[in-house]
């Protein structure tokens, strides 16, 4: 290999680009080029480093001495100083304002990134079909140490000071659960992992399982000698080809192993999981629906009590967790659960990972400790709005939750925070929106989503969903009353209280938390019939503006209706009645003379 | 394979696989090929690696993992030279790939579309 020359790694996320990275590249360029060094030194632009609140940043290889607050004007400084005499610029360097040490490297500003990776600690790095890569990779070392050295309810005892909650959406406490069904005894108790993964957006579970299959299958024993279970169960919708097949080659490699099946690791334990396949239902996200899909039933859900702790799959005590929450798990046992604690919130420990989704600019999963700002989420992890558009709001918890906009940005995201700003966590999808969406079709799009997957047991689900969305529907075709937002807002609020299970209970949260949030973007859909956020096709028209139509004709020869007349060289005229406003001509336009009203 | 019939063999194994692992002082390539990664063209990017690699005669461990998380920024894939740390590419596509062989995996020269580790890890 070549000899190792030096490499000028300057940060070009989206914050770091707002503070004029760009520049700081041409000057470094410059700088090197007046100093005869262009062939010697290389700049080289990079994605972001997770250090937004200290940029830009710039890295120098070898060394990796880590720049802070760069400014353009630095360039001359790093070159003529730290490239060409070997000295470190020590003004640009960052001083811990807490300890005045001066943190040079970024091993030793890494405790400054804002993402902690637990759930996704492996994804990524290791090879999924290959155990070995896993075990050396600390696999299943958490379920030798447990069978060996602990009783379950020391066990039950870590999970539940650690203060995990479950992943799936409800936060309930992950050690209660366990000692709800370690104390129901039974000849016969199930351990059931949901990868039932249905919120529209969110992917998590499937990159889990994906990238770290082992982790999940660890977990589930480690759960199943806690609970005195000998079966595990995983529900996975048929839609993940990919994750099904890793996690069976991860489950015959681990068999192989002897790492499940019969006594494992030589301890006398024994534990075995199977796969089992959904049909991709969403209510069966919902654990009795799910544990009725398994039994080969409707995949409806049954009123609790009695809880599937006490009785679950085939009339037996089973614990259901999801994939995310077994993935945190042999971190705690290995680190001890005041580790896991003095993560996140005071309430909500640990980390949550979110899939960002919509107008974002890093559209893809991050890991972010319980209690961090929706603002850090959104413009500094997240790379901010597309096109740099204004942000609007951001949904939470899919289909079951609400929307959180600006006034929550400062709001540290966590279980119960979410539930006081009318949303939810759910299972971590975050869906952007930004000036151009128009919330009511929002809340009708996911309304869309919940008529179609309601099981159609109980009637405030399946008959309330169906007339809300068609309120909705009115609204936006420019039919609604005031009336109807009242009624809107009580028929909610009844098929809330009413409904059997948690998707109806929270089907309405979107619209209600829309109409909290946005409630003058509604009234301008019913008073003045008019989309604000230009979304609603029936709400506008295409107008010409005369004054500036030169009578090029492009867009009547683009008008796929005919809707358009006039003469060349004289301005043009759109009739409303053919109109189907498709937006070409909107397009096709050279000169700004066709609006949207 | 052997079964493993202690904790204390888990631990025995897990020294073997890592001696054998750090012992080959080989380039080890990841690539990631989640559902985002191969809907995105990584397996295009892994066999073209696994070909071109051994082409131009460079000796290298190519496997395949999940994602990163990097969506925005699939098709992605993970170089660690010997000694050096690893360095995550965003966005590659087979002209990547082949300055990312030319210019890194030969010269150790980095090219413009890192994704820097931007979390704390764990372990």
């Amino acid at each position: 290999m070549a000899k190792q020359k030096i490499q000028i790694i300057v940060c070009g996320g989206t914050s770091c680009n707002g503070n004029q990275s760009e520049l700081l590249i041409d000057n470094l360029r410059l700088e090197l080029e007046a100093n005869a060094l262009e062939n010697d030194v290389r700049v080289i632009k990079s994605g972001c480093f997770g250090l937004c609140n200290l940029g830009p940043i710039v890295k120098i290889i070898p060394g990796d001495t880590i720049y802070t607050h760069v400014k353009p004007d630095d360039a001359r400084d790093i070159v003529s100083e730290h490239v060409m005499k070997g000295r470190k610029v020590e003004r640009l360097l960052f001083t811990d304002p807490v300890t005045k040490k001066v943190l040079a490297t970024e091993r030793e500003l890494s405790s400054h990134k804002k993402q902690i990776r637990i759930v996704l600690r492996n994804c990524g790095i290791i090879d999924p079909e290959n155990i070995d890569e896993a075990i050396a990779y600390n696999a299943y070392e958490a379920l030798g140490k447990v069978l060996t050295e602990m009783k379950p309810p020391e066990v039950i005892k870590i999970v539940k000071d650690s203060g995990l909650r479950g992943r799936g959406g409800g936060g309930f406490p992950t050690g209660l659960k366990w000692e709800i069904a370690y104390k129901n005894k039974s000849d016969e108790k199930y351990v059931v992992c949901n990868a039932d993964e249905g919120d529209p957006g969110a992917f998590m579970d499937r990159s889990v399982l994906e990238g770290d299959p082992h982790a999940v299958l660890e977990a589930m024993a480690i759960c199943g000698y806690s609970i005195e279970s000998h079966k595990g169960l995983i529900y996975i919708r048929a839609e993940y080809p990919l994750a099904v097949s890793r996690l069976k080659t991860a489950i015959q490699q681990a068999r192989e192993y002897g790492l499940l099946g019969k006594n494992i690791m030589g301890t006398g334990f024994d534990f075995d999981i199977e796969i089992r396949y959904g049909a991709g239902a969403f209510v069966c996200g919902e654990e009795t629906a799910l544990i009725h899909s398994m039994e080969g039933l409707r995949g409806e859900p049954t009123v609790k009590p009695p809880f599937p702790a006490e009785s679950g799959f085939r009339g037996k005590p089973t614990n259901v967790n999801n994939v995310e929450t077994f993935a945190c798990l042999s971190p705690i046992i290995l680190k001890g659960a005041e580790w896991f604690a003095s993560i996140g919130s005071i309430k909500s420990k640990g980390t949550k990972v979110f899939a960002l989704a919509g107008k974002i600019n890093n559209v893809g999963l991050i890991e972010v400790p319980m209690g961090t700002t929706l603002r850090e989420v959104i413009f500094e992890i997240g790379g901010g709005i597309r096109y740099g558009k204004k942000f609007k709001a951001a949904q939470t918890g899919g289909p079951s939750g609400g929307c959180l906009t600006e006034k929550h940005l400062e709001t540290p995201i966590d279980f119960d925070n979410l539930i006081a700003a009318g949303s939810m966590m759910g299972s971590g999808g975050l869906i952007v929106m930004d000036e151009d969406d128009c919330m009511v079709s929002v809340a009708k799009f996911f309304l869309d989503f919940t008529v179609e997957e309601s099981c159609g047991k109980c009637a405030p689900c399946r008959i309330g969903n169906k007339r809300l969305h068609e309120l909705l529907e009115h609204i936006t075709k420019g039919k609604g009353t005031l009336a109807d937002l009242d009624r809107l807002k009580n028929m909610s609020l009844v098929i809330k209280d009413t409904s059997l299970c948690g998707l109806g209970q929270s089907s309405p949260n979107p619209v209600l938390s829309t109409l909290e949030n946005f409630r003058e973007e509604y009234e301008a859909h019913v008073t003045i019939k008019k989309c604000p956020a230009g979304k609603c096709k029936d709400l506008m028209e295409y107008f010409i503006i005369s004054a500036n139509c030169v009578g090029c004709t492009a867009c009547a020869r683009v008008c796929p209706v005919g809707a358009i007349t006039g003469e060349r060289k004289e301005p043009h005229v759109i009739n409303p009645n053919i109109c189907i406003k498709c937006g070409s001509c909107m397009e096709k336009c050279k000169f700004d003379a066709i609006i949207i009203q | 394979m052997k079964t493993i019939k202690s904790p204390a063999e888990l631990q025995k194994r897990k020294a073997e696989i890592l001696q054998r692992m750090n012992e080959k002082e080989k380039i080890r390539i990841r690539v990631h090929m989640g559902t985002s990664g191969q809907a995105s063209g990584a397996k295009v990017i892994y066999d073209f690696l696994k070909l071109e690699l051994e082409k131009r005669n460079i000796d290298a461990v190519v496997i395949s993992t999940g994602d990163m998380g990097y969506s925005y920024a699939e098709p992605t894939m993970e170089v660690t030279l010997p000694g050096e740390a690893p360095v995550v590419f965003g966005n590659v596509d087979k002209l990547k790939a082949d300055e990312i062989i030319e210019k890194y995996i030969k010269n150790g020269e980095l090219v413009d579309g890192i994704l820097p580790a931007n979390y704390r890890v764990i372990n």
